[in-house]
């Protein structure tokens, strides 16, 4: 191998971090790649989270809001105004611990990318319930988009189960089509922000289950019904549904990563001094190792930080 | 280019095609679908032999849709003769798309 064939630096992921590393790279004249992932209908695609939601009203800069796809094709038009390079494959296999890096994709050959340094920012992706009958009914029924499937739900009865920001927003999007829409949530407060819990509380159409889960999916070809237990009440029950989509959370996307970069017990990367892995010349941004803020704006900063920790490193190292 | 049905015109291919027919459920405030959409572009090229790729917005066509009993988009219907033969449900990848079809083409 040449060493031409060996890049400055390699993004794997491209949410907010990602983008916001590869923008700050480029314009270092780093020349960075960035493994952007594939099509997908959860959050485990190019542009990530915000690809699912629809108005962002907190990201800075935009008072009339922002369609989160628009923010992050926006995001990546800007990385490509100042010449970063994107792969649309998923990264399959890594090899990080030596002096040069190695990246393999999902395509058709297993391509391998190489590179001195690694900017890690593949974020978080839904969980899902794990429970009978969620897989098969997945699209007759059940959904993890309620932007793409929303629309199907027109005067129908439909629930939304979680308890965040994304869960709540989900529900006060889907009011626009359905005629009642459950949340259920298994604990007896939201986690989401004092604004939307207040729409959604005080939303006509919107009626909150507090303190129960999911236990079961029923329906053979179609969503028909869900059972819920009421873990105060002890009690189980079938509420009848026409859709159920899911809003429970994320995980870190590291299984990638697994015994070469130090972890927390939740599998969220551990950075220390700035965005530094235990690894040389191994960097992480964005939900990939935050488990507190995560939101679009600290991805975005944490992105940056951490072009500029790979930026001072290749001076470092490489000179 | 993939060709944008409408009612009539999907019943046209769907029966009229010698070759499988690939349709793609979708519509234009769709996210998911403008992922996959250049993907199948490019196995419309690839397979023209094998397969006509055709699509129709679920929005303008909503009898269609509820025919079908879509409830969730993209979804990929593979027809045969007319006959539904498998049912792909959500965006993905080139090559998890292909795996999907191997051996229904």
């Amino acid at each position: 191998m040449s060493e031409d064939d060996i890049n400055e630096v390699i993004i794997i992921g491209s949410g907010p971090s990602g983008l916001t590393a590869a923008i700050y790279c480029a314009r270092a004249n780093l020349k960075p790649i960035i493994i952007e992932g594939e099509p997908s209908s959860t959050s485990d695609q190019p542009g990530g989270q915000l690809m699912l939601t629809t108005e962002v009203e907190n990201f800075p800069g935009f008072p009339e809001g922002i369609l989160g796809p628009e923010l992050m094709t926006r995001m990546r038009d800007q990385a490509l105004k100042f010449g970063a390079k994107f792969i649309t494959n998923k990264a399959v296999k890594v090899d990080l611990k030596d002096k040069i890096k190695r990246v393999w994709i999902s395509d058709d050959t297993n391509t391998e990318y190489l590179a001195h340094s690694v900017i890690i920012s593949t974020g978080a992706k839904s969980l899902m319930l794990n429970i009978d009958n969620e897989a098969t009914l997945l699209g007759y029924g059940v959904s993890t988009c309620a932007t793409c499937d929303g629309f199907f739900f027109r005067n129908k009865t439909i629930a939304v189960v979680g308890g965040g920001d994304s869960a709540l927003e989900e529900a006060i999007f889907l009011t626009k089509f359905a005629d009642k829409v459950h949340i259920i949530h298994r604990r007896d407060s939201f986690r989401a922000s004092k604004i939307m819990q207040q729409r959604a509380m005080s939303h006509e159409k919107i009626d909150i289950i507090w303190n129960t889960e999911v236990k079961k999916i029923n329906g053979n070809s179609k969503l028909e019904s869900i059972t819920l237990f009421n873990n105060v009440l002890n009690k189980e029950y079938e509420l009848d549904l026409d859709g159920l989509f899911i809003a429970i959370g994320h995980s870190p996307n590291t299984e990638i990563f697994k015994d070469q970069i130090l972890m927390d017990e939740n599998g969220y990367i551990q950075t220390n001094n700035g965005t530094k892995t235990n690894l040389d010349g191994v960097f992480a941004c964005g939900d990939v190792q935050d488990h507190i803020y995560k939101q679009a704006i600290t991805a975005a900063g944490s992105g940056c930080a951490a072009a500029i920790d790979a930026e001072r490193w290749l001076n470092n190292n490489l000179n | 280019m993939i060709t944008n049905l409408d009612e009539r015109s999907f019943d046209e291919i769907l029966f009229g095609s010698e070759l499988p027919v690939l349709i793609d459920f979708w519509a234009t405030w769709c996210g998911p679908c403008k992922a996959i959409a250049p993907i199948l572009e490019e196995i419309d090229l690839e397979y023209k032999d094998k397969l006509s790729i055709a699509k129709i917005d679920v929005d303008q066509n909503q009898q269609t849709a509820t025919r079908y009993n879509v409830q969730s988009i993209p979804t990929l219907i593979l027809f045969i003769d007319g006959i539904e033969k498998a049912r792909i449900v959500g965006s993905m990848g080139k090559q998890a798309l292909l795996q999907k079809l191997e051996g229904l083409i």
